[in-house]
């Protein structure tokens, strides 16, 4: 195992910027997430880090040692693509075995047998070892292509949404598998995904990329309750963040076309700020200061979000379990203001709040 | 590729489970397909079928009027295609009648008052064209996959110029450049020879298996090599371990193909070969009897002509049908 160090990556694929002076570190044992929407860069970070892209200009260190002409066969990291890319000529054993067969290995024969049961033991497919890989289902592909990789004890896991083509509750089951398994080998790994909830459940630092830049890098939580920017509260959470327009009026932010105002914070905050509100900030009481109708509601079992019109605004509001409140019933609420965001026109987060 | 694969393994089920379905009009109609399939094949291997029948009639049954279809098969074609002969006169076919020691084929040959002098060229035609269709489809196929995987999957400057230029020298008719050729194989020293015949056939045949592999290998997603590269393998290893064994298919078609047209060229290995590397294209209507044409003869020729490509053909069978399926439906 080891650390990883990118350093000023900028890679460029013709006119397209994929990658924009891209440096980060990544820690021993860490689970790294990156997260960001379609065509953020985040593959390509990986492939720069696998060796399978060439970086235009920036450095990739390994332990401090600097591996841009190293071989992608000699950096000694296991690769899981989004399309599991089985060898589709061989069996489920012969492709775990392929990589400790390699020239660059070549395990003996007795240890790779031991080595392919214990890891398909892990993952629950030792009935498939004899199984043509085109005779599998998508969670069976994808928990041989990650058996693939833990068959060896590589310097870091790449992961490239290994999950985002599976069903929504086979996803959950491995999403708890894959974190148990880096948890108790205590492997780097880089894992991408657009799937925030995925970045918040399994990583223990995020990296948000959006067009080939870096947004923020922090553990989940600061990612959530200290976004850098608007974009990066957007992306994170669900349902949701409010995001609203105010304006200053006699030392207090007022919320363009709402009855919704607040104190403007210590420490200042620029004329024009987007304020923003996680939904479970929002909370419905009796005898709350701003009133509005509930227009939408949309009951989850375990919470219920109520979209609430005030004024020309609607927010957001999570509330748990289910709800007595109809459709147009007038309420009232309140903003927790402990926990409100600003951002300038920029969308960049106002350190004041 | 993959895609393909997730959809089948997500529907096992791949037939109709609807009882109303599966009755008996759908056997009905396979069973009428079927029948018209055989009656199709059958007409048009009429003339091959006519071919061997002809092989194994003798020199005057091969052209009664009207034609024979029953008869008693001999080997006749075959004998007169393998030796030389030569006319015996009256008296020395009733002292050859008198010999004891003359084997079947001479006792076979005597029945038409003629004796075997020696070996027809006809064997070493044949073990010619083996050589030379067998070496060039080699060599094109070997060729072809390594430059189709280059154009496939690397950067190359010029790359689509340079994949014009190699399509442009299908469109040249062969006939336009014999003149030409056969003026540098003399000077060459290629004139006569197996090497040139070769190498001729090679370069005729890489333009079409570069395109025909290229677009096989377009078709093997190239997660495969990278996932083989970071498994640990050089990109050759990888190309071998991974890229080969999913383009069998595709190389599987190109050698038939190469094959076919290096076993059939006629135009070039007339004007370019005379004795050594002759090959059986060119000779086979050469022979003509010396009473009129021998039918069964030229027969025999054609039969044993046919039937190595038909062997290679029937062994590649189960890749060929996807083969030449393969290419037809492709996007772009």
């Amino acid at each position: 195992m080891s650390n990883i160090r990118l350093e000023n990556i900028t890679k460029r694929f013709r006119e397209v910027t994929a990658l924009n002076d891209v440096t980060f570190t990544i820690k021993d044992g860490e689970f790294f997430v990156l997260l960001g929407p379609t065509g953020a860069g985040k593959t390509t970070t990986l492939r720069v880090i696998a060796g399978l892209e060439k970086q235009d200009s920036g450095h990739v260190y390994f332990d401090a040692e600097l591996s841009d002409q190293i071989p992608p066969a000699e950096r000694d990291v296991a690769f899981v693509f989004q399309q599991y890319s089985l060898y589709p000529n061989m069996s489920v054993y012969e492709n775990l075995a392929f990589p400790l067969r390699s020239p660059l290995r070549q395990t003996p024969e007795a240890e790779i047998k031991t080595r392919i049961h214990h890891a398909a033991e892990k993952l629950r497919i030792s009935h498939l070892l004899e199984r043509k890989t085109g005779k599998l289902s998508g969670g069976e592909m994808q928990r041989v292509s990650i058996g693939r990789a833990i068959v060896r004890e590589p310097r870091v896991f790449l992961m490239d949404e290994p999950l985002s083509n599976l069903d929504a509750k086979l996803r959950e089951s491995l999403r708890v598998e894959l974190k148990h398994i880096q948890k108790t080998q205590n492997s780097t790994t880089v894992f991408v995904t657009h799937d925030q909830i995925e970045a918040l459940t399994m990583a223990d630092r995020i990296a948000v990329l959006d067009e080939g830049h870096i947004l923020q890098i922090g553990t989940p939580f600061d990612i959530y309750d200290r976004p850098a920017t608007t974009a990066v509260a957007q992306l994170v959470g669900t349902p949701k963040i409010n995001l609203l327009p105010t304006v200053r009026q006699n030392g207090s932010l007022v919320v363009q076309n709402s009855t919704v105002q607040i104190n403007t914070p210590a420490g200042g905050v620029p004329e024009e700020v987007l304020l923003g509100v996680r939904p479970e900030d929002v909370k419905l009481t009796e005898n709350g200061r701003f009133n509005g109708t509930v227009a939408l509601i949309e009951p989850l079992g375990v919470e219920t979000i109520l979209h609430i019109q005030a004024g020309g605004q609607t927010l957001l509001s999570i509330v748990p379990g289910a709800t007595t409140h109809r459709l147009n019933e007038a309420v009232r609420f309140d903003v927790s203001e402990t926990h409100l965001h600003f951002f300038d026109a920029q969308g960049v987060r106002v350190q004041s709040g | 590729m993959m895609a393909n694969q997730t959809y089948q393994a997500q529907s096992p089920v791949n037939f109709s489970t609807r009882v109303d379905k599966v009755g008996r009009r759908p056997m009905i109609a396979s069973a009428i397909k079927g029948i018209v399939a055989i009656i199709i094949a059958f007409i048009m291997l009429i003339p091959v079928i006519w071919m061997g029948m002809t092989a194994f009639k003798s020199l005057s049954d091969a052209v009664s009027v009207p034609p024979k279809v029953f008869f008693t098969p001999t080997v006749e074609g075959f004998v007169n295609l393998f030796t030389q002969q030569r006319q015996l006169t009256d008296a020395e076919v009733a002292q050859y009648q008198e010999r004891t020691d003359l084997n079947w084929a001479e006792q076979l040959v005597l029945q038409r008052q003629k004796t075997i002098i020696g070996q027809s060229q006809f064997a070493g035609q044949l073990l010619n064209s083996l050589i030379i269709a067998g070496a060039s489809t080699i060599f094109s196929v070997i060729f072809a996959v390594l430059s189709a995987y280059a154009f496939s999957r690397f950067e190359i400057p010029g790359k689509d110029d340079l994949l014009f230029f190699i399509l442009s020298q299908r469109m040249l008719p062969a006939v336009v450049v014999t003149v030409p050729i056969f003026l540098m194989y003399r000077q060459l020293g290629l004139y006569d020879t197996h090497i040139g015949m070769i190498f001729l056939y090679t370069s005729f045949n890489l333009s079409f298996a570069v395109w025909l592999l290229k677009g096989f290998i377009d078709e093997i997603p190239k997660e495969y090599e990278e996932a083989a590269l970071v498994d640990g393998y050089t990109r050759l290893q990888a190309f071998r371990k991974v890229v080969l064994p999913q383009a069998v298919t595709g190389i599987a078609a190109t050698t038939v193909f190469s094959l076919i047209f290096s076993w059939n060229e006629y135009a070039f290995a007339l004007m370019l070969t005379s004795d050594r590397a002759r090959t059986a294209p060119p000779s086979i209507p050469l022979i003509l009897g010396t009473g009129g044409i021998e039918w069964s003869t030229i027969a025999a020729g054609s039969m044993l002509f046919l039937i190595p490509v038909v062997i290679v053909t029937f062994i590649l069978r189960k890749h060929l049908l996807r083969g030449v399926t393969f290419g037809a439906i492709r996007k772009g």
